[in-house]
């Protein structure tokens, strides 16, 4: 670093500054202010903490997010894995075009898809109707106001952010390592499970972390498919800051969730750089 | 090697996957041309009178300027910050560039609706709630990082010569970042603005809390209509909304296959 002439180090620094002071003046520093909340609000203490262990219903709505969080991570990394197999064994062509499918969906809003579940999973919705007439079944299935529709709708979000990690690490391997297996008398499927599928597993756990993560902060689709009957741990913040005023509480259960999300970004950063999760996203 | 029968099963059933990612966000254009008066799909006849209704209602049209100007404004300053910062750290670059990269990409992990917390919290004193600058501001905390990150992958392939050899020319520092840099990482630039755009143009959760009445952007808009789920206008209002992302998404992807054949 001494080698750079100390001016061309000053300008660096204060290109980075506009940003920087942005990010701590709006973001960081009313966030620390959140996790002090959490502990002055409404009295000073752990008051809102000890809510945990003595509110019912605090607990059922933190089981509720993690539970949900949990299965639906593990289905969109599932799908995802699949899918990110499929576009690395992809002719070029078709790679470009799913590439493009999957960024599509990446980037259309959240609120056109909540919406568009809502008229698919209705009582009187296509996909009932549809199973209707087709005699699968002879009564509309409730996919609404309940966990199997924030599951659907949450999985449909986060798979494209399942796939990205998982085909950065896909792409990294050696294909000489799968020919030599087969080489030396493995079949296809002892190939996958026993070489290509450990070979992946950085990137199915920086996919799950990432996933979870965002899950565990999801608002929209719980809120609107969940109808109320599905409280997750954002909506229920909303409710407390917008309706009942419950600064203390909801400060608290933000301070969990951060916590809880920069300790999984710790993991996560041990399994792989966090540039290439959110390079191969964006860029 | 040819492909085995699981990997063809696993490809079609990853084409039929990709699909269904997009399919049901389609769901909203028949929707929007039904001619019956509820939230329907139409049956016999289309018809374009919620069309016709939404541009022709002046909350509605006002909702879109609000969320065009938000969106804009907050994509020309994101865009400008986070690219003076993207190269400000490829010139740093040291240990302590990284963490500081590592924070100013935060706002991109860390959940909206602490985010929404704390920007209100921020704004109420400050009188910032229900404003233009308000939501401007927090729009570009949010979007700002992603045109570190796009900037930062273009600075990745600049050949840092290309900068010595200006400033040795004789061009200041200004004069270097204008005519050396910015032109060659222009891809992005152009990709960055593209998603803080978009990231603004949808952006609901942090706008839930940042609005009230005088400040209604299209989604906050949208949010109430879906909420109420009796109006087929907002079938409408979101084919314009997905219109105008993928207008911009295409803008992205034509750009970046230009370069792609340029180089």
């Amino acid at each position: 670093m001494s080698a750079l002439p100390r001016h061309v180090l000053n300008t660096g620094w204060i290109l980075v500054l506009p940003f920087l002071v942005l990010v701590v003046a709006l973001f960081l520093g009313p966030i620390v202010n959140i996790l002090w909340l959490s502990v002055s609000e409404p009295t000073p203490g752990l008051g809102n903490y000890a809510k945990l262990f003595t509110s019912d219903s605090l607990g059922r709505i933190i089981g509720t997010t993690v539970r949900i969080c949990v299965i639906s991570t593990a289905i969109s990394v599932a799908l995802g894995y699949s899918i990110a197999y499929a576009m690395v064994h992809a002719a070029d062509a078709s790679r470009n075009k799913m590439l493009g499918l999957l960024l599509m969906s990446f980037w259309i809003s959240v609120l056109v898809r909540t919406f568009s579940w809502l008229m698919l999973l209705g009582r009187n919705g296509v996909v009932n109707n549809g199973l209707e007439a087709l005699g699968i079944i002879s009564q509309p299935i409730s996919f609404m106001r309940n966990e199997l529709g924030v599951l659907i709708g949450m999985v449909h979000y986060m798979v494209p952010y399942a796939v990205l990690p998982i085909l950065a690490s896909m792409q990294s391997i050696d294909g000489r390592v799968v020919q030599a297996s087969r080489s030396l008398g493995a079949t296809g499927a002892q190939t996958f499970w026993r070489v290509y599928l450990p070979l992946t597993r950085a990137g199915i756990v920086a996919a799950s972390l990432l996933v979870f993560i965002i899950n565990l902060g999801f608002y929209v689709v719980p809120a609107v498919l969940g109808g109320g009957k599905v409280l997750m741990v954002a909506e229920y913040i909303s409710v407390q800051v917008l309706v009942t005023l419950q600064w203390g509480t909801a400060a608290m259960l933000a301070a969990l969730m951060l916590f809880g999300v920069l300790a999984l970004l710790f993991l996560m950063s041990r399994f792989m750089k966090l540039s290439t999760v959110f390079g191969g996203g964006k860029a | 090697m040819k492909a085995g029968l699981p990997a063809r099963f696993n490809s079609g059933l990853s084409w039929v996957l990709l699909v269904f990612l997009v399919a049901p966000a389609l769901v909203a254009i028949p929707v929007s041309l039904t001619p019956k008066r509820f939230l329907s799909f139409p049956t016999n006849e289309l018809s374009l009178q919620y069309y016709i209704k939404l541009f022709s209602s002046p909350e509605w049209m006002s909702s879109f300027w609000q969320s065009a100007v938000i969106a804009i404004a907050s994509t020309l300053l994101a865009t400008a910050i986070g690219t003076l910062c993207a190269i400000g750290l490829w010139r740093v670059s040291s240990k302590a560039g990284e963490v500081v990269r590592a924070i100013l990409l935060l706002p991109l992990v860390i959940p909206p609706i602490i985010a929404a917390m704390a920007f209100y919290r921020l704004f109420v004193p400050l009188g910032l709630i229900d404003s233009y600058a308000g939501l401007i501001l927090a729009h570009t905390v949010l979007s700002a990082p992603l045109v570190l990150i796009t900037v930062s992958a273009s600075l990745a392939g600049f050949d840092p010569r290309l900068e010595q050899a200006s400033r040795n020319l004789g061009a200041s520092n200004w004069t270097t970042i204008r005519r050396v840099i910015v032109p060659g990482i222009k891809p992005g630039i152009l990709a960055g603005a593209v998603f803080a755009f978009i990231s603004s143009w949808d952006e609901i959760v942090v706008t839930l809390f940042l609005s009230k009445f005088s400040v209604y952007t299209l989604p906050r808009r949208m949010w109430n209509g879906i909420r109420e789920n009796t109006d087929p206008t907002v079938a409408a209002a979101a084919v314009v909304l997905m219109a105008v992302t993928l207008v911009a998404f295409t803008v992205w992807a034509l750009a970046a296959r230009r370069n792609r054949t340029t180089k």
